[in-house]
């Protein structure tokens, strides 16, 4: 006993670290990873590894040689950036996109904030658009489903389930092809079953809480079945619109991003109503065939608001009179 | 199982002394009695250097209303009053005494035999407690008397027992009440009494199953007195979570537990205030936890006030090598001690070692808004957001934001991924916020 330690109460730790959480929500999303590959074959494994390495790479360059500081590229935060980009590409997007777009998210949405934890918008949703919009036409390019296909930007394409109901031109494929991943789409939004596990893992490790994907889902489950039961020959049934875009992936993976989602039960129950709301809207009456990420990206402007004036319930607060 | 409804967490019990006898440490060769409580005004000595004194006497008389007296926990002789570096941290006025021998007070009852009848009115009742002592020993060492007199117009409906021990590693309530049961419940047939309810619930967490069957067996022979088992489940002792636990009522921000009819009472201090009234006995020894994952023997001793810790930590086996930190007291809210020479209070529940590598704190990286503090918070704060005000010296935002209600659990640091300092900044806060209060009112 020569010199002891003297701090403050508590004096002893959970153990949790932002890379446990952060490599927490990279093994949720292998099962949706695994999906991909069994539907695009090598064309997922190019994207997604491009996606990560640029990402990190950026990463990397970004706060050793700008920034001139701490470099935390081993966190894990800019691989699941990396990991969502990519879950968000088609699977023949050109290298050069997927580099572009790392940068956008890096170098744009996260590190010219301050990097993790001070960026308003999450980074991946931020390097997505930026691609649909800048590049359109590559951007909503999608291959069929080839199991363990060999080809790459050669792959056959073919149109989306919301693609389809913008554009009327063919018959949906079956909900249970859509809740399986047998559906053209961007690589990691297809299997609604593998994203579903990944929710599964991160509720039980408690790296996040049901609040946020289950009010996007109840949200766009009741609104798109309000829709349905006023006239099912103009809109589509809830369990496709549950099942097909990037809901599932948006709501389970995008939505949850710690930094730019509300900070209580209740702002997260506002701001998972709002997405849903927003991407039926966009969906049904929009320009686009999808709008989970813009109503993602719309809704993390409005969390700091929703921070400032949304508290927890304290304890011993007086229920509200009338 | 119930538990309160808001926040908390569950770190690892780590309860090595569990079901480990009370030893009665040996006697000191000297001891230092603190004239001092962790909160209230420090007593005013009634005895002088050169003064024989027996165990039992009272050499410190309380000054003020949250006050209370101190005894001599020896025999022997003054040798001086001075001050002394007590857990608090400070140094604080305290009485020296020489031990020789161990002789009592003829007027304490030193027969074990447990005395069930008790004829004293209320009134005579609070006197007795008063004048023995006692104060909360869960930690804060509240005065237990003035728990038993509520303001004007509150009314008490029912005595709740603390015996939850939700600190990790402390084991001594435990303890004590596997070996003082029916003690104890004479002491709350007592505070009943006290209090004019004819209803107590004692709160005991799950991870003490023997000591829940054993208060059950026992207090189906006493009218009204409930034992609840509770989820395990930290900070369920803090006394707003206990109440809102057991009677699902929730103290209001600023309020005491009896303007929802709710008395809190420790179940050591429960045991003291038997002692003081069944047997004449003061505040003079209390058990406490000698404890830690590599400590050489984990144990509950039963300590005379004054004793330096170093004498307790010896007899138990020593400071275990590669010990970074001593707390004394439990490792979420404890305070840690700069050494060992420091005399234990009343007020002091154990001692834990704690080993170099968890002693340290982690590099603090940025906040990643996880929400996690928000979600243990027992109060329904946010640690995030107190912290970065506290951090911008916002304290009008602050007291906004009710951190006057933060009762200091530490399960947000605890808790927090990036290993910031949640609570330190939050006391910081709180502590400028206080005085912004207290000249507003004073005004």
């Amino acid at each position: 006993m020569e010199k002891l330690i003297i701090s403050p109460a508590p004096h002893i730790h959970s153990g949790d670290s932002v890379s446990k959480n952060m490599y927490g929500v990279v093994i949720a999303m292998v099962p949706a990873l695994l999906a991909s590959l069994y539907f695009f074959g090598l064309g997922a494994l190019i994207v997604t590894l491009t996606a990560v390495a640029a990402s990190v790479l950026f990463e990397f360059l970004i706060q050793k040689y700008i920034l001139k500081g701490p470099v935390t590229i081993l966190d894990g935060s800019a691989a699941v950036t990396g990991l969502l980009l990519a879950f968000n590409l088609p699977s023949n997007l050109p290298l050069w996109m997927i580099i572009v777009g790392a940068l956008v998210a890096i170098g744009v949405a996260k590190m010219s904030f301050g990097g993790l934890g001070n960026n308003p918008f999450n980074p991946a949703l931020v390097g997505r658009v930026f691609l649909l919009i800048s590049f359109p036409v590559e951007m909503t390019t999608w291959p069929v489903v080839d199991p363990l296909a060999t080809t790459y930007l050669d792959a056959e394409t073919g149109a989306t389930v919301l693609g389809i109901l913008k554009e009327g031109s063919a018959s949906l494929p079956a909900v249970s092809d859509m809740i399986v991943g047998n559906i053209p789409g961007s690589l990691g939004e297809v299997s609604a079953i593998a994203l579903l596990v990944g929710l599964g893992y991160m509720l039980i490790r408690k790296i996040i809480t049901w609040h946020i994907p289950v009010s996007i889902l109840l949200t766009v489950a009741v609104f798109t079945g309000i829709l349905y039961l006023a006239d099912p020959a103009t809109y589509a049934s809830p369990l496709v619109h549950l099942f097909s875009g990037g809901l599932m992936l948006g709501a389970i993976f995008m939505a949850t991003d710690y930094v730019t989602s509300p900070m209580t039960f209740r702002g997260m129950w506002i701001y998972g109503v709002g997405i849903g709301l927003l991407t039926v809207i966009i969906r049904t009456w929009g320009a686009y065939p999808e709008g989970v990420s813009f109503a993602i990206l719309i809704m993390n402007g409005f969390t700091p608001i929703i921070n400032f004036y949304v508290k927890p319930k304290r304890f011993g607060e007086k229920p509200k009179k009338a | 199982m119930k538990t309160f409804r808001i926040g908390g967490i569950h770190p690892a019990e780590n309860k090595f002394a569990a079901g480990k006898k009370i030893i009665t440490a040996a006697l000191p060769g000297q001891v230092v009695i603190p004239l001092a409580h962790y909160i209230g005004t420090p007593a005013d000595p009634v005895v002088k250097r050169g003064d024989i004194v027996k165990v039992g006497q009272i050499i410190g008389q309380a000054s003020g209303f949250i006050s209370a007296n101190v005894h001599s926990s020896v025999s022997g002789k003054v040798v001086k009053l001075d001050v002394q570096l007590d857990a608090s941290g400070y140094k604080r006025p305290a009485v020296f005494i020489e031990v020789d021998g161990d002789e009592w007070l003829e007027t304490i009852d030193r027969n074990p035999e447990i005395k069930r009848e008790c004829t004293l009115s209320k009134q005579e009742i609070i006197e007795k407690i008063k004048a023995a002592g006692i104060v909360g020993l869960g930690g804060a060492t509240f005065p237990a008397h003035v728990k038993l007199m509520p303001p004007p117009g509150k009314k008490a409906e029912v005595l709740i027992i603390n015996a939850v021990e939700c600190e990790s590693y402390l084991t001594c309530d435990h303890q004590l009440m596997m070996e003082h049961g029916e003690e104890i419940l004479i002491g709350v047939t007592i505070l009943m009494k006290a209090l004019e309810v004819n209803r107590a619930i004692i709160g005991v967490e799950n991870n003490k199953k023997d000591a829940i069957q054993l208060l059950k067996k026992l207090a189906a022979d006493y009218k009204g007195i409930e034992v609840e088992a509770l989820k395990v489940r930290y900070p369920q002792g803090g006394e707003k979570q206990l109440i809102d636990a057991l009677i699902r009522r929730q103290v209001p921000s600023g309020r005491i537990p009896v303007e929802v009819g709710a008395v809190v009472q420790n179940v050591a201090t429960t045991y003291a205030i038997y002692e003081a009234v069944q047997k004449n006995k003061p505040m003079v020894e209390r058990v406490m936890t000698i404890t830690g994952k590599d400590a050489p023997n984990p144990g509950n001793y039963r300590v005379r006030l004054g004793t330096y810790l170093s004498n307790v930590v010896e007899e138990a086996g020593g400071v275990p090598e590669g010990t970074g930190k001593i707390v004394g007291g439990g490792p979420m809210m404890g305070r840690s001690l700069m050494n060992l020479n420091i005399p234990m209070a009343k007020g002091s529940s154990g001692v834990v070692f704690i080993r170099d590598a968890e002693a340290i704190r982690k590099p603090v990286q940025n906040c990643i808004r996880c929400t996690k503090c928000v979600t243990v918070c027992p109060m329904g704060l946010e640690p995030y957001l107190l912290m970065a005000q506290s951090e911008r010296n916002m304290w009008t935002e602050m007291e906004a934001n009710r951190t006057m209600d933060c009762l200091e659990c530490g399960s947000c640091s605890y808790t927090c991924p990036s290993n910031r300092p949640l609570l330190d900044y939050i006391r910081f806060g709180k502590s400028t916020v206080g005085g912004i209060i207290r000249s507003r009112t004073a005004k």
